[in-house]
């Protein structure tokens, strides 16, 4: 090797195989295809191994991050998984879903001078190596600690906490409002970003481990808090934040509106895109529009997309800068032909004969920052026009759902209805209560609320182990 | 995997009975709840009201019309058959205390839910008086039960094959115009609850209707059962189903029921095909 193609190859990170866009645009298959074992080597050797790895302290659950690149790059893929298990229960989830660009990949030293390590791209090769070789996953089981915990929720919160307790011999049983395990992971995220197997087979790991898994349990109905904390010596809430906002504009009714929340999951949870073979119904737009600049938008454009729509929009109220879904999601709906009308405001609905026609939108500019540190957007007077669609999705955020909450007694809830907690534990106003994730925090990632799941997963065990 | 330990067919040919294991669910549940139910890996989650519940016993009890494709389907499901899934109780309870006397007016197969109901306003110690109403007699349901269970039974049928010829609220507005109520419930189509509610409003007298909107998850978490009720958005499956139906948009509700009507009418076409059945064995 030359020292010019040397240089080359550490300022510029391997690529990772997608599919073309122009195909991708019409199936649900999976965009990013993932890296050989040499693509793999050849990515980790770019990794500086620096003594004081500031990567690590990006991530919210604490990989140790150079240490399995450097098992990459020696070919000991199964070393590698086995370090990030150590910390994460999610790999393959995370490989693909975290918004690295803001965490690990970050705070990367080769970063300051060329592109970062893709230390996700590393993560996901690594556990789908081991899920295809069945390696590196098994955990060992200490002695039963007699302690019983009940989680609430089998979302990415629920799930690591019940992974982190488990490992340490306690027995859990995982309460889950829907049909099926996962909760976001499945009802939420789309197919081509995050394949169900890949969920299923995660899940099944806590099955091999002693977790116990209970679907169709909504607690606060099924089965309250206060009944769960007499069976079980403590509880984790993981709800989710599944309670979709609406924006209070005329026409939201109108069929043919959907929340960004019932439309994936009527895709993904219930397989809406291979109607009639599978039950469940979905509107398929001709036009349609997804109203929000976050990740959840992405995911509804594409969706939309995918099932046959022939055009498919963002409108969002800022601009591209300001939109806070990942770089690499806004990319790759660009590449499939998503539109973007932006500093774009909905004033209303407008139906025909019960069902959308159009939205009547105002174009916006960005005033001065506001609490969220970006600019805020104001209506240009007398801009209105209106955009010719026939489905609309709205994906502006979700708030606290209230069912467990309305029947707990004593449980602290902000003014929002999120649940209060200490910070560092998880530890809720009641005793032996612990919480973390959306029903916490509000909608957040997917990675906050597995941290949310480790520090709570601490905190009980510590619990439980000095009462 | 619920068991179905009964199944009998009420109303020829087309509306059935089940008496369903679920011993948790049944623990729980209360008058005017109801549960989502998902018959195997590719059904769609359909929202059924509870139409009995025994506790003792650890079953409930729904009734199914054969109408579209899931429900047809759920038809040919027999006594040993396994629902694949069911969820609940859901939604808030009605609303039962002491009121005096109550007026309750079923439609169709709404009488069913209303039987439960009705059971529960009894025991507190309320007249009852029930209108129940059917296109003609012999699609009358649960007569004798509610017979059992109310002071007073005003049968009407579109026909006059039997009771008063006409609609329930024909029968209605001649009950409150002899002698009031306190209040009246309503279960059935929402065309039939819509013009009960428009019936007791210029009687001034409150009017509880149970909403039967599209759903998935039954948690609040689709936002698909959203209904507007007095100028606000609620959601039928947390907030309801019951709200006052002097305050529902009527016409949006109806309006959003016909959201999949082209996709449901094609998928039972297609699953006909594929089945030879027939739904009165």
């Amino acid at each position: 090797m030359t020292e010019n193609n040397s240089k080359e190859t550490i300022l510029t990170r391997t690529p990772i195989p997608e599919q073309d866009p122009a195909k991708r645009r019409s199936n649900f298959d999976e965009v990013a295809l993932g890296y050989t074992p040499e693509m793999a080597m050849k990515e980790a050797a770019r990794c500086l191994q620096c003594k004081r790895p500031l990567c690590i302290d990006g991530c919210p659950i604490h990989i140790p991050i150079p240490q399995f690149i450097k098992a990459i790059k020696e070919g000991n893929f199964e070393k590698a998984i086995g370090l990030i298990k150590t910390a994460s229960f999610l790999p393959a989830v995370c490989g693909r879903v975290c918004p690295q660009e803001d965490q690990c990949e970050k705070n990367c030293t080769l970063g300051k001078k060329a592109e970062p390590v893709a230390i996700g791209y590393l993560e996901r090769f690594a556990a789908d190596y081991a899920m295809q070789n069945r390696n590196g996953a098994d955990v060992k089981i200490p002695k039963p600690t007699g302690k019983k915990i009940a989680i609430v929720g089998s979302g990415p919160a629920g799930l690591t906490c019940a992974y982190e307790l488990a490992r340490l011999g306690h027995k859990i049983t995982i309460f889950e409002a829907l049909h099926d395990a996962g909760g976001v992971l499945v009802y939420g995220i789309p197919e081509f970003r995050l394949p169900k197997r890949i969920v299923a087979h995660e899940i099944n790991l806590l099955n091999e481990i002693g977790v116990e898994i209970v679907t169709n349990a909504v607690v606060g109905k099924l089965i309250t808090i206060d009944e769960i904390m007499e069976e079980f010596n403590a509880c984790f809430i993981g709800t989710g934040a599944g309670l979709p906002k609406f924006m209070g504009i005329e026409g939201e009714n109108l069929n043919g509106v959907y929340s960004a929340n019932e439309f994936l999951t009527r895709a993904n949870l219930m397989k809406a895109y291979a109607f009639p073979e599978y039950d469940t119904p979905i509107k398929i737009g001709k036009r349609v529009a997804v109203i929000g600049g976050g990740n959840v938008a992405m995911d509804a454009v594409r969706t939309a997309l995918r099932l046959g729509a022939r055009e498919a929009m963002i409108i969002y109220r800022r601009s591209a800068n300001e939109m806070p879904a990942r770089k690499e999601e806004i990319h790759h709906a660009f590449e499939e032909g998503v539109q973007f009308e932006l500093l774009t405001s909905p004033v209303r609905i407008i139906g025909e004969d019960g069902w959308v026609k159009s939205v009547e939108c105002v174009r916006m500019e960005l005033g001065e920052p506001d609490k969220s540190g970006r600019r805020s957007p104001i209506a240009v007077k007398g801009s209105e026009f209106k955009i010719p669609v026939d489905v609309v999705i709205i994906a502006i955020g979700t708030g606290a759902n209230p069912i467990l909450p309305q029947s707990t007694r004593k449980l602290a809830l902000n003014k929002c209805g999120y649940i209060i907690v200490d910070e560092e534990t998880g530890q809720t106003s009641r005793e032996g209560i612990f919480a973390g994730g959306d029903i916490v925090t509000g909608s957040a990632t997917v990675i906050l609320a597995m941290g949310a799941g480790k520090k709570a997963a601490k905190a009980i065990h510590e619990y439980l182990m000095h009462i | 995997m619920a068991k179905i330990l009964e199944k009998r067919l009420i109303r020829y040919p087309d509306v059935f009975y089940y008496r369903i294991n679920a011993p948790l669910i049944s623990r729980k549940a209360k008058p005017g709840q109801f549960v989502i139910i998902r018959l195997h890996e590719r059904g769609e989650r359909i929202p059924l009201s509870l139409a009995d519940i025994n506790s003792e016993e650890g079953t409930i009890s729904l009734i199914v019309m054969a109408v579209g494709k899931t429900t047809t389907e759920m038809s040919t499901f027999n006594v040993g058959d396994e629902i694949l899934d069911i969820c609940g109780p859901l939604g808030q309870p009605t609303h039962i205390q002491k009121y005096g006397r109550v007026i309750l007016v079923g439609g169709g197969f709404g009488v069913a839910p209303l039987y439960p109901i009705a059971m529960s306003l009894k025991e507190m110690g309320n007249e009852i008086v029930v209108i129940m109403g059917a296109r003609s007699k012999d699609l009358l349901i649960y007569e004798n039960e509610m017979r059992a269970v109310c002071d007073k039974v005003l049968i009407t049928t579109d026909d006059g094959s039997k009771g008063i010829k006409g609609v329930v609220t024909t029968a209605l507005k001649q009950e409150l115009e002899q002698s009031s109520a306190n209040i009246v419930m309503a279960v059935g189509p929402a065309v039939m609850m819509k013009y009960v509610s428009e019936t007791t409003r210029p009687f001034g007298i409150k009017t509880v209707v149970s909403l039967n909107s599209i759903m998935i998850d039954g948690t609040g978490m689709c936002g698909g059962c959203r209904v507007s009720v007095g100028g606000k958005t609620r959601f039928a499956c947390t907030d309801g189903p019951d709200f006052d139906g002097h305050q529902v948009d009527w016409d949006i509700l109806i309006n959003r029921q016909k959201t999949y009507i082209n996709e449901e009418r094609g998928s039972f076409e297609a699953w006909k095909k594929r089945h030879v059945f027939a739904i009165c064995e």
